[in-house]
């Protein structure tokens, strides 16, 4: 049975200017002790999309689902109260600032003794030997002195390691890590990955990786999804989806990193992210997309099969039905490059919305 | 190759007031850092947050005087530059920050932005400050109807390009890049870093490219330099660095960089601990105490760059030859191109 199983999530925000949609039909299973990672570029609703999952938006959120479900239970039936059982203790989420998301006013130690009080009833000296523990498993040298330590006398590194404390002082099943290594250094990041699946691995807990960095995602996920505007443009296994891409927007993004890049120029993704204001008809990548055509801009594109990476494009990247002579260079079906795909070599391309073509 | 900025010994070393009566403590951001930069390359310095790679900046854009050492642009030497040669050097280097969002002023226009280096350093009118700006407008791909907005305007990408466009109006020699492309998202920063190329090979510029990103270093840079608690450890054109890093914390680095292919993980050798505090850095080598290598020697004694061929390393364990041979593991080797 699966964890966790979410339905065309979708989450529209109220603001000044109207009604903006953040995350447009997401949908996720996950299995016990398995690692999903979500990738995308910034604001493609990637923390929204699980910030509405844990019921932690603001009012002018609007949170729709077709089914969430966790071991079976329907969340979205729930009472609030039940909901609260489940969302801290047997799923627990990090958040992208580790700073801001401590409270500046209690020590280390007294907020996870806190957590451990609420949710598993310990009293006050169980507490302290379970926090102890803690700290000292995502490796705090020193816990007891660091226990008491408030927020802002921790090093980032620090910090990300008392959120992590936190999040699996209770033994979740499910873990929600959002961006958690984002604002660290290379070398302390290697180290927080590692406890991550250390205990992903030595207790079976399941854990959805946010970030958008691609190499994060290749070293630490067994699935894939990749976000773009709000909505999952792909989900392959990662295996699959950096040998062969099937989204033009994967396929452009990986080609986009240097590292995948031989000298000369990185091909580029021209445009950026469409925002509230120039969101585009049919398919949300078209103004971007080096394959689009008419029928990208009028008709919604369709969920393709797994084989083709549930790849939302009605052109995926080596599977284009269209005749060879209507499908621009590096993306029939005979030329499968799918590093370069996607992306073009560019002179300087202004990158203004809609000016993309 | 000629040497276009030569540094000796620069230090800079920042007092923290601690009340009345406390001494103040010295943090040492940068200690006794000598290298070259030649014409027209890229230098790379990379290292992790508080290395003193933005200090270091500060000092080669004179925004901040070295509070030891010697600095020589462009063949003059800074401490002993007359007013107008040092007006000179102003314009010779030019910086670009990390950060798009804080780096231009919200209140005033890009076509303001781009004419202000001019309007204090040039005597053009006010018709041919217009014609230069629009110009450049195009050259860093931007457009024409962009001269009348204003920065909040733009994305973090189109801001860069402003922030680019605005350090060479004064057609500079030298551009000290601090981290320019850590805050944009991959798609953007290809954009970046391809503009950055193009200008350097159209405008001969020399760059020192400030970034804790080895993928991108080694994408845009012709050597790295690597920074360790304010002091170069290694120094090496960009394909023996990453064919052969010699300084246990350039290999650190280098395996702890995510790569971005699947089922990698696993096989590197991991650093533990974190930077130590530049105020209290530790004795001797300031990396023994993460060093997988370090020995008696090195807690006692500081190890200075020498060279070893290619490269310059800063390495007791290096110098004794007793530094095994970089891990496969931790070298990439590129795939070959379908
Ligand atoms: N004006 C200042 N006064 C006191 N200390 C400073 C000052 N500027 C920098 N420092 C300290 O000097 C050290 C080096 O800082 P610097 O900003 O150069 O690091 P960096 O390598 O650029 O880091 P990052 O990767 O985070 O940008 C740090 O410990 C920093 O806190
Ligand atoms: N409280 C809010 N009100 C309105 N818009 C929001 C709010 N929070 C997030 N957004 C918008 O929703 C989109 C997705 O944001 P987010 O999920 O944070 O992106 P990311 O993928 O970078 O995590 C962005 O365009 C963001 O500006
Ligand atoms: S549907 Fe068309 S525009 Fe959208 S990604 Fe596919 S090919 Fe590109
Ligand atoms: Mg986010
Ligand atoms: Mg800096």
């Amino acid at each position: 049975m699966s964890l966790l199983t979410i339905r065309n999530l979708s989450v529209t925000f109220a603001t000044a200017s109207g009604p903006f949609r953040a995350v447009d039909g997401v949908d996720m299973t996950i299995a016990p002790g398995e690692v999903v990672g979500i990738v995308g570029e910034s604001g493609s609703g990637k923390s929204v999309a699980m910030l509405g999952l844990m019921g932690l938006l603001p009012d002018s959120a609007t949170v729709t689902a077709d089914v969430i479900s966790f071991e079976g239970r329907d969340m979205l039936k729930m009472s609030n109260r039940e909901r609260r059982k489940i969302i801290g203790k047997d799923i627990a989420m990090i958040f992208q600032e580790p700073i801001a998301s401590l409270n500046p006013c209690f020590t280390a130690g007294y907020q996870i003794g806190e957590a451990l009080k609420t949710h598993l009833g310990l009293d006050k000296k169980a507490a302290r030997r379970r926090t102890i523990e803690l700290l000292s498993q995502v490796g705090i040298p020193e816990p007891e002195r660091r226990m008491t330590a408030y927020p802002h006398q921790l090093s980032g590194g620090m910090s990300q390691r008392v959120m992590i404390a936190m999040a699996i002082a209770c033994e979740p099943k499910l873990l929600i890590a959002d961006e958690p290594t984002t604002a660290l250094d290379v070398t302390i990041q290697a180290q927080i990955l590692d406890l991550l699946l250390d205990l992903q691995r030595e207790r079976g807990m399941a854990m959805i990786l946010i970030t958008h960095d691609m190499g994060v995602i290749a070293e630490t996920a067994e699935r894939v999804v990749v976000q773009y505007a709000g909505q999952q443009v792909e989900r392959q296994s990662v295996a699959n989806l950096f040998e062969t891409p099937r989204h033009p927007y994967t396929s452009a993004l990986l080609a986009a990193m240097p590292e995948r890049a031989r000298g000369g120029r990185l091909p580029t993704i021209p445009g950026v992210v469409p925002g509230q204001g120039d969101r585009p008809t049919a398919c949300l990548f078209n103004p971007r997309c080096p394959k689009a055509d008419e029928r990208c801009r009028t008709v919604v594109p369709p969920r393709q099969p797994a084989e083709l990476g549930e790849a939302l494009c009605h052109y995926p990247v080596g599977a284009d039905p269209r005749p060879p002579e209507a499908i621009p260079p590096g993306f029939g079906p005979l030329s499968r490059q799918p590093l370069e795909g996607g992306a073009r070599a560019s002179t300087i391309a202004p990158e203004v919305p809609g000016d993309a073509r | 190759m000629t040497a276009i900025v030569t540094a000796k010994n620069l230090s800079q070393i920042y007092e923290l007031k601690r009340g009345m009566f406390a001494k103040p403590l010295a943090l040492k951001a940068v200690k006794e850092t000598s290298f070259t930069v030649e014409q027209g390359e890229t230098l790379a310095i990379v290292g992790e947050s508080g290395c003193g790679k933005s200090t270091l900046a500060r000092m080669l854009t004179m925004i901040e005087p070295p509070t030891e050492g010697e600095l020589t642009i462009d063949g003059i030497r800074i401490a002993e530059a007359s007013d107008s040669d040092l007006k000179r050097l102003r314009s010779i280097v030019q910086i670009v920050f990390q950060n798009p969002y804080g780096a231009l002023n919200p209140r005033q226009k890009v076509g303001a932005i781009l004419e202000e280096p001019l309007k204090i350093n040039t005597s053009l009118s006010a018709a041919e400050r217009r014609e230069r700006a629009e110009k450049m407008l195009a050259e860093v791909g931007l457009r024409p109807e962009h001269y009348g907005r204003y920065p909040h305007m733009f994305s973090g990408g189109q801001r860069q390009r402003i922030a680019i466009a605005r350090a060479i109006m004064l057609e500079p020699k030298i551009l000290v890049l601090d981290e320019p492309v850590s805050a944009l998202d991959v798609s953007i920063q290809a954009q970046i870093l391809n503009l950055l190329a193009e200008l350097q090979e159209r405008l001969g510029l020399t760059y020192i490219f400030i970034s804790h990103d080895l993928s991108v270093v080694r994408h845009v840079a012709t050597r790295v330099m690597v920074m360790y608690l304010g002091r170069p450890v290694e120094i090496a054109p960009v394909e023996e660095l990453y064919a052969n890093p010699l300084h246990p914390y350039t290999r650190a680095l280098l395996a702890a960089t995510p790569a971005a292919r699947p089922g990698r993980r696993g096989a590197r050798q991991r650093l533990t601990g974190e930077l130590p505090s530049p105020i209290n850095p530790p004795t001797g080598c300031a990396f023994h105490p993460r060093c997988p290598y370090a020995d008696e020697r090195t807690k006692r004694e500081r190890p200075e760059l020498t060279q070893h061929g290619k490269t310059m390393v800063a390495c007791f364990a290096v110098d004794e030859g007793r530094l095994p041979p970089p891990d496969a593991a931790v070298v990439e080797t590129p795939e070959p191109r379908a």
